[in-house]
């Protein structure tokens, strides 16, 4: 499977995609309607505690369901420069979290360096890790080590706990080689009670429906993992899918989308809003664009009027309080238990 | 009035059973969001539950809509397949049993 990008499929075009989310024609509340609606103010941030940083588009996968449109034909990748630029951002606002994500990041050929440069700040280190890549070249094998020497956070997509629905979605063979990675990060301690090594799983829907409720699929996830392979790990983060690039393609394609959007917008939760996670992010692209989320990024829509358009300019400027730009795709982290990259909010 | 006595979009238009009896609708619907609730069964398990009889009373709107919501819970294939066994076996079961009545007379009538 190739990439929207490498087939120059027209939603592979962020404006086309917005346009689709935001066409008038379609028969629901506008996001900043909803908030009204239900006398919310509209988004502010509150603080700065993670920087999310996209190393790249390159992924050895190319699942069917990816906002990021990665696969091996992406060839997009972050600069040591712009590396440099958010290190200085992170020391400037004390930023807890530095996040990393792709593609792939372990294939940027400074990840290793990029993730010792934060822990030598004092940084909490994230990895989304997807499983995979460490059994992809020999020259992988090692991560899980290299984890564990910089006690690396690993989130790792495994969407479900059969290989049957694992595979339909993000590849033939990759439940299996996910089972192997998985037993690898138990085997130098990840997800082991008592260990401090702590490996998160993220489920998303295989479909255009709703994640369930996140502790009851922990423990379903806790029991067959156990059960079938003798996997351990410590939380399950359910993930609503976002109708962005590839999973929007394929509401479109298999005319779901409206149907999609309204359980979406039915299932809007005001409770959720609170804990949305622009409130206290900013999203970092390869090319150093910054976003108030890792979605915002992906449909190239910026910070708002007056604030830093750059990770460059970062470090000076004061982020916190802005105005989140926001879309009818904010109803993904806001439906039903809410959704965010650490799971439900609600 | 449509061709088929049954319509997938009519599944939405549950909740305006109400239009008719209010009073009866409202009540209906205050007890079955009561019984889906978390309880001494998970939401999960109610919801396999609620899967096999949906085959068991052959509704296709409560099919539809529990397909989903097992799916939604995290509910696997093979679990969905074995409520529906779970059904078809009671289904079955049922059938078979009333044979000890067939085999009664019968024995009654020819001798055995």
């Amino acid at each position: 499977m190739k990439s929207l990008n490498a087939t120059h499929h027209p939603l592979s075009v962020t404006a086309q995609q917005r346009h689709v989310l935001e066409d008038p024609k379609l028969a629901l509340p506008y996001f900043t309607e909803r908030l009204e609606r239900s006398d919310l103010p509209v988004l502010v941030s509150n603080s700065l505690d993670v920087l999310q940083v996209n190393l790249g588009r390159m992924c050895n996968q190319t699942c069917t369901h990816c906002h990021v449109d990665a696969g091996p034909d992406r060839k997009e990748r972050m600069s040591r420069e712009i590396m440099l630029d958010c290190l200085a951002a992170v020391t400037a606002h004390g930023i807890r979290t530095v996040d990393m994500t792709g593609g792939a990041p372990e294939m940027h050929p400074d990840f290793r360096w990029f993730v010792e440069q934060c822990t030598a700040l004092g940084t909490h280190v994230m990895v989304r890790c997807n499983l995979t890549i460490i059994l992809a070249n020999k020259k992988y094998h090692d991560l899980p080590e290299f984890y564990k020497k910089h006690k690396v956070e690993v989130v790792s997509s495994l969407p479900f706990y059969t290989a049957d629905r694992t595979d339909r979605q993000r590849g033939k063979g990759v439940f299996e080689q996910s089972v192997e990675a998985l037993k690898m990060l138990n085997a130098v301690g990840y997800g082991v009670e008592g260990s401090g090594l702590k490996l998160d799983l993220v489920y998303n829907p295989a479909g255009a429906f709703l994640p369930g409720s996140q502790t009851e699929l922990e423990a379903q996830f806790k029991r067959s993992l156990m059960a079938d392979h003798g996997i351990v790990f410590n939380k399950l983060f359910a993930i609503t899918n976002l109708p962005i690039s590839r999973f929007l393609e394929h509401l479109v394609r298999t005319e779901q989308y409206s149907d999609y959007m309204e359980k979406l917008v039915n299932a809007f939760n005001p409770q959720a809003v609170a804990g949305v996670m622009c409130r206290n992010m900013i999203s970092v692209s390869h090319d150093g664009s910054i976003y108030d989320c890792d979605f915002n990024q992906m449909l190239e829509m910026p910070l708002t009027a007056g604030m830093p358009k750059q990770i460059a300019n970062l470090a000076k400027a004061n982020v916190i309080g802005r105005k989140i730009a926001t879309g009818r795709h904010c109803y993904g982290c806001t439906a039903g238990a809410g959704s965010s990259c650490g799971g439900a909010t609600v | 009035m449509e061709k088929t006595y049954y319509n997938p979009a009519d599944l939405k238009k549950f909740g305006n059973i109400t239009e008719f009896n209010k009073e009866l609708g409202d009540k209906f619907f205050d007890y079955y969001g009561d019984v889906f609730k978390e309880g001494a069964l998970t939401a999960r398990e109610k919801s396999l539950i609620a899967l096999a009889v949906s085959h068991t009373v052959q509704c296709p709107y409560c099919i539809d809509a529990y397909t989903t919501d097992t799916i939604e819970k995290g509910c696997s294939e093979a679990q969905m397949m074995e409520a529906v066994h779970v059904a078809a076996a009671i289904r079955g079961g049922a059938s078979l049993v009333h044979s000890v009545q067939m085999m009664n007379k019968a024995k009654e009538m020819v001798g055995g």
